[in-house]
């Protein structure tokens, strides 16, 4: 079993001290391409999660059976083949949200998390820890994406939360919120500098609360006399 | 020496056969999946090609199964295709009163834009849609139907309404609207529809004429 302690190590690498956006710059291409809308971000977010979650798992139950030297390319199946089988159940059983995510999950495969989580966690750690790991992981780039689609779309369109209608019908047009109304775009925020832009902003506020935070405890230790 | 070459031989073997086991599982897997998901897939893409001509195409236009009248179109500049494209024929009763063509407008601000256009029989367009584009998203893109309802504005519209010297954006003096700040996106598209509208025009005969066999049928009953 996992202790609480244990539990909160894991999410507080994935949330901030291992965060696979803000720190190991691991997965960079999703990020910056799907981050235009916080719609999308946190769509690609959460497919990226559920097959993180889904192949650390896997990986995990099958560690002692993989010999050292052919670990990568056995990982490497593990997760091509279930990025395919929930690409197609969605396609089958979740139609209209495949309409939206589709194009995401194939790109999920090309995310580098997945198989650093895989080959630096899961290979060592047993199921359930290895599950919670990319779970953690997983919501650390969701919660980067999602932030980095908000500044984007706000900066680029004036909007938050567009293209919700997509997601959950018709109906949900109406909690599209038009922050500044008849604006006028920003387009350096949509296009692929702005990503970059405003992902270097993240960046440096994660380090510049960092830095306080270890002077904090500098300060806090008692001087020698 | 030789016992060492031996147990490498034996590991590589091993790895090799534990790779193979790995391979065949996900194998196994994979076509599992695919063979039960398989007929739901292909429901859904139906109806989704289904969903999407119903856009161009007014469902009480025509009563015929619209996927199964697809033909091929040669490559055609006016229809800025390089390759064969697809039309579909809606027909009512015997008469066919629609067609629904594919076209390309290749001077989009990001290259090429997919477009669907139906025209019925006099030449007017029955609906427009974007299937593909690369167009700056948020700003190039109100062209799909998703975004705005600015694709709208063709339906009704022929080659002679607005006359061709008005058949352009309103920056241009035409009677299209566009929005500010993208202008090369929308008179793309225009250009494209009214190239199709062309083309429809020129090959109407032929394109009409292109009968399925039942109506091949249906005509040799018919005594002249």
């Amino acid at each position: 079993m996992m202790t609480l302690q244990e539990f909160r190590t894991l999410f507080s690498n994935g949330l901030s001290k291992q965060n696979t956006g803000l720190v190991q710059l691991l997965g960079l291409c999703p990020l910056l391409a799907i981050s235009t809308t916080v719609v999308n971000a946190l769509s690609l977010g959460l497919a990226t999660m559920l097959v993180m979650a889904a192949s650390s798992g896997a990986v995990s139950s099958v560690r002692h059976f993989v010999p050292h030297e052919i670990r990568i390319p056995v990982f490497v199946l593990i997760i091509a083949a279930l990025v395919t089988v929930i690409d197609l159940l969605m396609n089958a059983f979740v139609h209209p949200l495949y309409l939206v995510l589709g194009i995401f999950i194939p790109l999920i495969t090309t995310n580098c998390i997945v198989l650093a989580r895989a080959d630096a966690f899961a290979s060592k750690n047993r199921p359930l820890h290895s599950v919670v790991d990319a779970f953690a992981m997983g919501l650390g780039l969701t919660l980067v994406l999602v932030v980095l689609g908000a500044m984007r779309e706000l900066a680029g369109q004036g909007t938050l939360l567009s293209g919700l209608d997509l997601v959950f019908g018709e109906g949900a047009k109406q909690f599209v919120l038009h922050v500044l109304p008849d604006y006028q775009g920003f387009l350096l925020a949509i296009l692929p500098p702005g990503a970059f832009i405003a992902l270097g902003l993240l960046i440096a506020a994660h380090n510049w609360q960092k830095a306080r935070a270890e002077r904090r405890v500098h300060a806090a230790a008692p001087m020698p006399a | 020496m030789i016992s060492l070459l031996k147990a490498a031989g034996r590991n590589a073997l091993r790895t090799g056969v534990i790779l193979f086991a790995f391979a065949l599982v996900a194998t196994a897997l994979l076509s599992f999946t695919f063979a039960r998901t398989e007929p739901t897939i292909e429901r859904s893409r139906q109806a989704e090609k289904r969903a999407l001509l119903n856009q161009v195409l007014p469902p009480a236009l025509y009563d015929n199964d619209l996927l199964a009248s697809q033909q091929s179109v040669p490559p055609d500049a006016s229809l800025g295709t390089r390759q064969p494209s697809a039309m579909w024929i809606a027909r009512r009763g015997e008469s066919i009163t629609a067609v629904v063509l594919e076209a390309i407008a290749p001077d989009g601000y990001g290259g090429d834009i997919a477009l669907l256009i139906g025209i019925d029989v006099d030449g007017s367009v029955t609906g427009v849609r974007v299937t593909a584009h690369r167009e700056t998203p948020g700003l190039g893109d109100y062209i799909e139907r998703a975004k705005s309802p600015w694709i709208e504005q063709f339906v009704g519209k022929s080659r002679m309404n607005p006359v061709p010297r008005y058949w352009r954006v309103a920056k241009d003096g035409g009677r299209f609207d566009a929005r500010a700040g993208a202008t090369i996106t929308p008179r793309a598209v225009v250009k494209a529809v009214g190239a199709a509208l062309d083309y429809f025009a020129r090959n109407r005969a032929a394109l009409l004429a292109e009968t399925g066999p039942a109506d091949v049928a249906s005509n040799q009953e018919t005594p002249p």
